[in-house]
C-alpha cells in the first residue's frame, strides 16, 4: 500500500525551487522502501534544521523533529541512541550544518552515528535573504558582503571524509531519480551517511546553468572503499562562483565503508 | 558565645594535590561514620592536577553536624607547608599529626575520643556528597540518559553516572560540547527516554537556546546547574549562589519551568528524583540548582531509593508507534506539530503551555517548598536557600537568642503564600546568601512585597564559617 505522505500544509518555497524536487525524491525513496517492506513508515524519524530546507517537516506526513538552527545532528544521535529501531534521517542546509552546527557535523561523522544527513546545499543563506555562508565562493556579493565575500568556502565532501564519515555522496536536486537512489543507498548504509545535495537557489544564487553543464555521475566501477581515491576525486571540484573554473562536478557515492556505529558501541560496553 | 558547649570536633587534612588528601579525609570520615558520628566533610582545592595545596576538613559530632568548622582540633599534615598554611585555624590545644600512616591516624583519633569519654554508636546513614545523592535520585526516578560535557563542579555527576551504566539501562554520553549535550538529550526525550544534562553556570549559558526549545516543544528535561564563582570562567573550584536569577529566567521567551534548590545531600537526592518526575508529569524543563559546596562536600544522609515512585505523562506518544505521526518543532506550532504564525494560533499555544501553571502550583502546594527551623514564634527570622542551609543551621548552635530560620527549596514557581506567612510577622529579617546582589532577597520582594533590608552576603568564593556567621548574626539580633 502506498503511504499517504502529503500534509494539510501549503508549500511556501519559491515557485520552481529545487527544494520541491528534493521533497519529491524523498517521498519516492521512502514510498518504495515502505512498499518493499524494507522500512516501516512509523519507524522513520525525519529531522530538519532551520532554513528554507527546514520547511520540509511540514510537507511530509511522517514523524518529524524540527530542531533549532544547526542543532539537528545531536538530536538525531540522541533519538537513534534512545530507539535503535528508528531510521533517522536529517534534512539540513549548508548554513545550518556547515556554519551554525559544523561542530556537530564533524563529531557525528567522527563517532559514526548511524544517522543520515541530507544537506540542501545552495551556497547561500536563502531564508535570511542571500547572505554569504560557509559554502559561498570568494567574491560572492550578498547584502552582508557588498564588496564580495573575503573568505574561501569549505569543501564539504573533503571535510566529511577527513572527519570519518562512512558514507559520502553527492547528488543534484534536479535529478530526481538519481537523488532518490542516493537517498535509498544512504538509508541502507549502517553508519553516518552524508549526502551533499546541490540545490541551486533560484532567487539569490542561481547556479542551475553552471551545474547542468558540469555534473556527471561517477562510473559504476568507482572504488567506493578507497579513502585516498575518494579524497582525490572530491578535492578538485571548486564550488560554483569561483572564477575560471572548468572542472566537471562528479555525482554519486564517493566513499562507503562498514565500521561499528556509535550506537552499537554504546550498547556493547558497560 | 561559648563554643566549648558544643561537642563538635574538627579534623583538617592538608597536603599537595595528588598526595591523597581527599582519600585520607574520606578514610577518616568513614571510620567516624561507622562509629556512629554525624559528619560533614569539605574539600578545598585549586584548579590543577598535581602540586598546589589541597585541604579536607571534617567536623563530626554525636549530634547533627550541618557544616564544617574552621577551628581545628586535629591537623593531619601530609606535607611540610600544610601546618603553616593553616596556622590561623589552630587552637592552643590542636593536636598536630604529620608523617603518620592511616591506621596510626585513626588510632590517635580514637585515643582522643576515649580521653573525652565519647562512646561510639550505630552508623547514622551514608556519607555522600550532593552530586552523588542527586544522581541517585535521578536513577531512582528512572533516568535513561545522562549527557554532559565536563565542567567543575558538575563533573562528578558525569563520573558517578558513567560508572553506573548497564547494558540495556542507563547510558551516559559525553559529546563535543554543552550545546550538543542538551540537543542530544532532547533527541532522547523525543524517542521516549528520560534524560538529564548537567553543567556549571557557564555550560548552562551555552544551553540557553535548547532550554527554550524544551519549553516550546514541551519536552521533559532535567538540567542540573552546579554553581561556581562566576561570571565567565570565574573561580572554577570555588562556590557561589549567583545563578538563582539566571536559572529562574533561563531561556529566551516565556514558558513554564520548575527550579528546585536543595540545601543538603538528602534534599539533593529528592531534588533529582522529583525533578525527573515533574519534568515528565508536566512535560516541562526542570532545573536543579546545586553549588560547589553542595555538589562536593559529603555529609551523613538517610534516604530510600525504593520510596521513589516513577511518574509518567499519560498523553505523550513517541516515534515508532503504529498509525501515529509525532511532530516536534522549535517553531510555534498547532497541536499536530505543524508550523503556525497566525496571531490567534500563537496566543492559543502560549495559553496552552501556561495552562500547566495551575497544575504545577497545585503540585507545589503538596510539597515541602519551605522548611522552618528554630523557634517558630520568634520575630527574628533568618532566610536562606541552597547550601547556605548548612552554615546557618550550624551557626544556630551558637546563637544568643532564639530565632526562626526559613529555608526556601522551590524558587520557581515561588511559594509566595507560605513565605509571606512566615515572614510577614517578623520584626527583623536577615537574608544569608553567597552572592553579591542578594538574589533571594530580591526574589522575595518581587513575589511577596516584603523588603529585606538586612543581608549577610559573601561573594569571595569561600564558604561561610558557622562560628563567624553566628557572631555576625548575634550582633544583628542584639536588641
Amino acid at each position: 500500500m502506498e503511504p499517504n505522505l502529503s500534509t494539510k500544509e501549503k508549500i511556501t518555497w519559491c515557485s520552481g525551487c529545487p527544494n520541491s524536487q528534493i521533497l519529491v525524491s524523498f517521498r519516492k525513496a521512502i514510498t518504495e522502501l515502505v512498499q518493499n517492506n524494507e522500512l516501516k513508515i512509523e519507524n522513520i524519524a525525519a529531522f530538519a534544521g532551520i532554513g528554507c530546507h527546514g520547511k520540509i517537516s511540514d510537507y511530509i506526513n511522517i514523524n518529524s523533529f524540527t530542531s533549532l538552527h544547526g542543532r539537528l545532528i545531536p538530536a538525531m544521535t540522541g533519538t537513534k541512541c534512545a530507539n535503535r529501531n528508528l531510521t533517522v534521517i536529517g534534512f539540513s542546509g549548508d548554513g545550518d550544518s556547515l556554519d551554525e552546527g559544523v561542530e556537530h557535523l564533524i563529531h557525528a561523522a567522527k563517532r559514526n552515528s548511524d544517522v543520515n544527513l541530507f544537506v540542501h546545499d545552495n551556497q547561500v543563506f536563502a531564508l535570511t535573504t542571500g547572505q554569504a555562508d560557509a559554502m559561498s565562493a570568494k567574491g560572492y556579493k550578498g547584502k552582508s558582503t557588498p564588496l564580495g565575500n573575503i573568505e574561501e568556502p569549505f569543501n564539504p565532501l573533503l571535510l566529511l571524509l577527513s572527519a570519518g564519515a562512512t558514507f559520502v555522496a553527492r547528488t543534484y536536486a534536479g535529478d530526481i531519480e538519481g537523488t532518490k537512489k542516493i537517498m535509498q543507498a544512504a538509508i541502507a548504509h549502517k553508519g553516518f551517511s552524508f549526502v551533499d545535495i546541490i540545490q541551486p537557489c533560484i532567487t539569490f544564487f542561481d547556479t542551475r546553468d553552471h551545474f547542468k553543464e558540469r555534473i556527471y555521475w561517477l562510473p559504476e566501477d568507482f572504488p567506493k572503499g578507497d579513502l585516498k581515491a575518494a579524497m582525490e576525486k572530491v578535492s578538485g571540484n571548486l564550488p560554483a562562483g569561483e572564477e575560471s573554473i572548468d572542472e566537471k562536478v562528479p555525482l554519486g557515492i564517493f566513499y562507503k565503508v562498514e565500521k561499528p556505529t556509535f550506537e552499537e558501541e554504546l550498547y556493547k560496553f558497560s | 558565645m561559648n563554643t566549648d558547649k558544643n561537642n563538635v570536633f574538627t579534623i583538617g587534612v592538608g597536603g599537595a594535590a595528588g598526595e591523597g588528601v581527599k582519600k585520607t579525609g574520606i578514610n577518616i570520615a568513614s571510620f567516624l561514620r561507622d562509629a556512629g558520628f554525624d559528619i560533614y566533610l569539605s574539600f578545598e582545592y585549586p584548579s590543577l592536577i598535581r602540586g598546589g595545596h589541597n585541604f579536607a576538613r571534617l567536623s563530626f559530632s554525636k549530634d547533627r553536624v550541618w557544616n564544617d568548622h574552621s577551628k581545628l582540633d586535629v591537623m593531619v599534615s601530609l606535607n611540610d607547608e600544610s601546618a603553616e598554611l593553616h596556622k590561623n585555624e589552630m587552637k592552643p590545644d590542636t593536636l598536630q599529626l604529620s608523617g603518620l600512616p592511616m591506621p596510626e591516624i585513626t588510632q590517635r583519633i580514637q585515643n582522643i575520643l576515649k580521653e573525652k569519654n565519647i562512646e561510639p554508636g550505630e552508623p547514622k546513614g551514608v556519607l555522600i556528597d550532593g552530586n552523588t545523592a542527586f544522581s541517585r535520585g535521578l536513577m531512582a526516578a528512572g533516568l535513561d540518559f545522562y549527557i554532559s560535557y565536563p565542567m567543575t563542579p558538575a563533573t562528578s555527576i558525569l563520573h558517578y553516572l558513567a560508572s553506573k551504566q548497564t547494558p540495556d539501562g542507563l547510558k551516559v554520553i559525553q559529546p563535543e560540547n554543552e550545546i550538543s549535550a542538551i540537543n542530544m538529550a532532547l533527541g532522547c526525550v523525543y524517542a521516549g527516554k528520560r534524560a538529564a544534562v548537567g553543567s556549571a553556570g557557564g555550560g548552562f549559558a551555552l544551553m540557553q537556546e535548547a532550554f527554550s526549545f524544551a519549553g516550546m516543544a514541551e519536552l521533559p528535561l532535567v538540567v542540573a546547574i552546579a554553581q561556581r564563582q562566576a561570571p565567565a570562567t570565574g573561580v572554577p573550584t570555588r562556590s557561589s549562589q549567583s545563578d538563582l536569577r539566571f536559572a529562574i529566567h533561563a531561556g529566551h521567551g516565556e514558558f513554564p519551568r520548575i527550579v528546585l534548590a536543595p540545601g543538603d545531600s538528602e534534599e539533593s537526592f529528592w531534588a533529582g528524583a522529583d525533578a525527573l518526575n515533574f519534568a515528565w508529569k508536566f512535560q516541562i524543563p526542570v532545573i536543579v540548582l546545586l553549588d560547589k559546596i553542595l555538589s562536593e562536600h559529603m555529609m551523613t544522609s538517610i534516604f530510600d531509593e525504593n520510596s521513589v515512585v516513577i511518574a509518567r505523562s499519560e498523553t505523550m506518544v513517541f516515534p515508532g508507534t503504529l498509525d501515529k505521526v509525532v511532530k516536534v518543532t522549535s517553531y510555534e506550532h498547532d497541536e499536530e506539530g505543524f508550523t503556525v504564525d497566525k496571531p490567534e494560533n500563537v496566543k492559543k499555544m502560549v495559553d496552552k503551555r501556561f495552562a500547566k501553571t495551575a497544575n504545577i502550583e497545585a503540585e507545589m502546594n503538596n510539597r515541602e517548598t519551605i522548611k522552618i527551623y528554630g523557634d517558630k514564634s520568634s520575630e527574628n527570622v533568618i532566610v536562606f536557600w541552597g547550601s547556605t542551609k548548612g552554615a546557618v543551621l550550624e551557626a544556630a548552635k551558637y546563637f544568643n537568642k532564639e530565632v526562626k530560620m526559613v529555608q526556601i527549596l522551590w524558587v520557581e514557581p515561588f511559594p509566595k503564600e507560605r513565605v509571606l506567612e512566615e515572614l510577614s510577622k517578623a520584626k527583623k529579617i536577615i537574608c544569608v546568601e553567597t552572592n553579591h546582589n542578594s538574589q533571594l532577597a530580591s526574589l522575595i520582594r518581587e513575589k511577596t512585597g516584603i523588603e529585606i533590608s538586612e543581608k549577610i552576603l559573601k561573594y569571595d568564593s569561600s564558604p561561610f564559617d558557622p562560628e563567624d556567621l553566628a557572631k555576625e548574626i548575634n550582633e544583628r539580633i542584639k536588641e
